[in-house]
């Protein structure tokens, strides 16, 4: 761990001391390297056992709760315990607009969706926020399953049995013809790797862009539009008086509240945005390639895998939640061939990895500096208590 | 009268915190509140920024009555309190607390912004030396600089501080009632809470003795500071 550790941090100071241009050009670098990702199917990074479109897809969505949960854990520093309560409305929103009660299509759905989470956020946020600490984790452990016990049991969201044939988002392009047209505008063919030799695989199409059944690529693209969509609005909010005023929050509430900061408003404020992004989250889940939810889909373990993931990252930082929720989401999946010893494996790995670096893997500056400044005077007090001894 | 409090009535739960406690505060005064370790001094401060809600009373600022406000809507009346002890944002550098305490103002770029953050550092040298230095490394009595020179970025009328000498080296202390004195002569009104009464005393315009929630004495610092009960009780007899 030590050699990954100091990698890390070396990465992120690196980061740090980049001009402007320089960090642009690399994050578009980053996307497109990403796009293009599932097509290139890289040896050893490439699930065998199964689709890696379809991993690629829950890699980018897990990421997408991440950054919206840790809106709510980072920057307001209020543990949510129930997070995929709101995964689960939004994607009952959609569901029942789309399929099962209603039939609109997939992006009138999408804002409304949005909205009700957002709503949900607020309902729940108003009478809980003004507890602090503990309190809220139970509350919001309780919403969560709340959530799932209700929607098993409302006919009108389609009970125990969920719900199915969530329409796909629109093509772009012709529809596919059964049994032979595959399509969209043009296909794209992925590569297939002999060891280290890649070859043109033209068996393994994607049509572009086609939201079916035979390819799971086209969701991936656009879970990873939106999240990149995301990342950019929360980079604006962050760097803005509200991520100040979530920071003085976090750190001190009393004190905030003298500096002028109305802290329950925007503890609230950090609820909504990380519901409304849960619920995107939801809604993209439900339209993805199976089309159909029930209430098992959102079980507590994910309420709890969502936290691990900002935790593992780093809270705090846009893209420790980024790194924190792909890895959630891909490690069990790679190590599909240890099979039942898979979940072993990524518990292990979860374990491992808050003990060697507590702070995630790619905490905030802000972290790092204070760490860097405790272990100076950790030093500086080593050699005074050593002197003393010595006297 | 700046500020006004008026039978002001605090509960902690069923406890009585404070009982009854009446004061004013002129424009341009220091006035220190003194007494023991939980006589309520603190809690006192505590309701006048907002931050407790009282069971009865009032507290007026500029003829307003203010008692149900936030203490976010305070602050942008000018009423600024610095927090007892370590109240700063420890994991912000000292130049980001600083601006903390200008969140109410919308002048960030201006040049009043940057005269304000002049003064702090003239007052202070040690933070403008330590600008970019995390809060939570500090020494106490850097600390204690910070929570100052933070609420003073507020451009408060009325300056609200709390133990400002805790837990701080003789020396220091002498070194932040000095800046204190300052900060009271460049035209901010001044309320201190403080166990060390010499220097509380020394500083006062006004001064008022609580005890165990009541104001048991009041008077102008001079003639406190002179009185034989209170140096029995609270000088430690020879100052």
């Amino acid at each position: 761990m030590g050699p990954v550790r100091t990698a890390l941090d070396a990465m992120a100071r690196r980061w740090a001391g980049m001009p402007r241009g320089a960090r642009v050009a690399l994050v578009v670098l980053l996307a497109a390297f990403f796009y293009v990702l599932p097509l290139v199917r890289p040896p050893v990074v490439t699930t065998q056992q199964i689709d890696f479109g379809g991993v690629m897809f829950g890699i980018a969505a897990f990421a997408l709760v991440a950054v919206g949960l840790n809106i709510v854990i980072g920057y307001a520093g209020l543990l949510d315990l129930g997070y995929v309560g709101f995964y689960a409305v939004g994607a009952y929103t959609t569901g029942v607009l789309t399929s099962y009660q209603f039939h609109w299509s997939f992006f009138a759905a999408l804002p409304v969706a949005i909205v009700v989470t957002m709503i949900t956020g607020v309902l729940l946020g108003a009478p809980t926020l003004r507890v602090r600490g503990d309190y809220l984790a139970i509350v919001t452990l309780g919403f969560g399953e709340i959530i799932r016990l209700a929607v098993t049991n409302v006919e009108w969201v389609g009970a125990a049995a969920g719900i199915k044939d969530i329409p796909h988002p629109p093509n772009i392009g012709p529809d596919p013809e059964p049994p032979f047209g595959t399509g969209g505008l043009f296909t794209i063919p992925s590569l297939s790797w002999d060891g280290l030799v890649p070859s043109v695989d033209t068996g393994r199409e994607t049509p572009f862009l086609v939201f079916g059944a035979v390819s799971a690529i086209p969701y991936y693209w656009l879970v990873l539009t939106v999240l990149i969509l995301v990342l950019v609005a929360d980079r604006l909010v962050k760097d803005s008086r509200v991520g100040r005023a979530w920071e003085a929050t976090r750190e001190d509430e009393d004190a905030a509240e003298l500096m002028g900061v109305p802290t329950f408003r925007f503890k609230l404020l950090a609820f909504a945005l990380g519901a409304a992004i849960g619920g995107l989250s939801g809604a993209l889940y439900a339209s993805s390639q199976g089309g159909y939810i029930n209430p098992q889909s959102f079980p507590l373990l994910l309420s709890i895998l969502f936290v691990a993931a900002v935790i593992v990252g780093g809270a705090g930082n846009r893209w420790g939640a980024v790194l924190g929720g792909a890895l959630v989401a891909y490690l069990p999946e790679r190590f599909r061939e240890f099979s039942d010893f898979r979940l072993l494996v990524f518990g292990l790995a979860l374990m491992i990895l808050p003990v060697y670096r507590p702070q995630g893997l790619l905490p905030p500056r802000r972290t790092i500096r204070a760490r860097a400044a405790q272990e100076e005077i950790d030093e500086l007090e080593g050699r005074e208590s050593a002197q003393k001894e010595v006297l | 009268m700046l500020l006004e409090v008026e039978g002001l009535c605090v509960n902690y739960g069923h406890i009585e915190a404070i009982r009854d406690i009446s004061f004013g505060v002129e424009e341009g005064q220091v006035v220190s509140l003194i007494g023991a370790n939980g006589a309520g001094k603190t809690t006192t401060l505590k309701t006048i920024s907002g931050l407790r809600t009282v069971r009865a009373g009032r507290v007026v600022f500029e003829g307003k009555d203010i008692t149900t406000l936030p203490p976010y809507e305070r602050v942008a009346l000018r009423l600024s309190q610095s927090p007892e002890g370590r109240g700063v944002f420890v994991g912000m550098t000292v130049r980001e607390n600083l601006d903390m305490g200008a969140y109410v103002r919308n002048d960030r770029k201006s040049a009043a912004y940057r005269e304000d953050l002049e003064r702090v550092f003239s007052l202070f040298p040690r933070l403008q030396e330590r600008e970019r230095q995390v809060a939570g490394t500090l020494s106490g009595g850097e600390q204690q600089m910070v929570a100052m020179g933070r609420a003073l970025m507020a451009r408060p009328r009325l300056l609200l501080l709390d133990e400002p000498s805790m837990g701080l080296a003789p020396k220091l202390i002498q070194q932040i009632f000095a800046i204190i004195r300052e900060i009271n002569e460049q035209g901010t009104t001044v309320l201190v809470v403080e166990q060390n009464a010499a220097q509380a005393l020394k500083l006062a315009d006004t001064a008022h003795i609580l005890e165990t929630g009541e104001i048991v004495r009041s008077g102008s610092g001079a003639e406190l500071a002179g009185d034989d009960s209170v140096k029995a009780a609270y000088l430690g007899g020879d100052v």
